[in-house]
């Protein structure tokens, strides 16, 4: 597994290739591109800043990557998330998951999705474009990011963020 | 112990980081959210409604009942909005 945090943009074609290069026994690889809009709630954005707690972040990461190594037959996966600030059409994070067959793929890909979503510590603050707005505004959680990432939690399975 | 604030918890706290000596009868994560919303107004701001606050031990992911005894690293934070 390759899992990178930072500032820079990424390439998702690039690193879709890195996964793929040289081998036969991969059937399907799905790229899932996180982008940066440039609206909140309907409101105009100019930037949005993310925060993390890096050490933990990579950790938590790779206990994901390994969970998804476990209920899926994966050949390959990445994960880049940025941090810092991102404008409106910047890509923000990137995961690809490699398979024999697209089914692991995508269910991987959206598992880890689902789950960087609610669980990587990571936190969005938002610019308003609106003058009378200009101070920056931390996003609150999705009680709808929550229910996705809880569609994967099995019987007797862990979840210890939740309340 | 090293606590860690992060995002809205560490701009209310005013500081990122600190080192804290919380006395022997401060069992639980819950417990150290009340020590520290009595260190003082900001700290009392950060911590007025701790079901929000999230909190990881050594990096990981913890409830609020959980023990703190042997920790080396707190973390407070809401809840996490990656992606």
């Amino acid at each position: 597994m390759t899992i990178r945090l930072q500032r820079e943009p990424f390439d998702a074609a690039s690193e879709a290739g890195k996964l793929t290069r040289g081998r036969s026994d991969i059937g399907a690889v799905v790229t899932f591109t996180g982008i940066c809009r440039g609206d909140e709630a309907g409101a105009k954005l100019v930037a949005m800043t993310l925060e993390h707690y890096p050490d933990m972040a990579q950790a938590e990461i790779a206990r994901h990557v390994e969970e998804a190594e476990q209920r899926w037959l994966l050949k390959g996966v990445t994960v880049i998330h940025r941090f810092g600030r991102i404008e409106p059409g910047e890509d923000i994070v990137l995961v690809v998951t490699a398979a024999s067959h697209r089914h692991e793929a995508f269910a991987a890909a959206e598992f880890l999705m689902d789950y960087l979503k609610t669980r990587a510590p990571f936190w969005k603050q938002v610019e308003y474009a609106d003058a009378a707005r200009r101070e920056k505004v931390w996003v609150d959680a999705k009680a709808s990011d929550d229910a996705l990432a809880d569609r994967w939690v099995r019987p007797g399975g862990r979840r210890e963020a939740a309340e | 112990m090293k606590v860690r604030y992060f995002a809205w918890v560490r701009e209310r706290v005013g500081k990122p980081e600190e080192e804290i000596e919380p006395p022997a009868t401060i069992a639980t994560v819950a417990d150290l959210m009340r020590w520290l919303a009595m260190r003082g107004e900001e700290y009392a701001h950060a911590f007025e409604n701790p079901k929000v606050i999230r909190a990881a031990i050594d990096r990981a992911h913890v409830k609020a009942d959980t023990a703190i005894s042997g920790a080396r690293e707190i973390a407070f934070f809401p809840p996490m909005t990656g992606g």
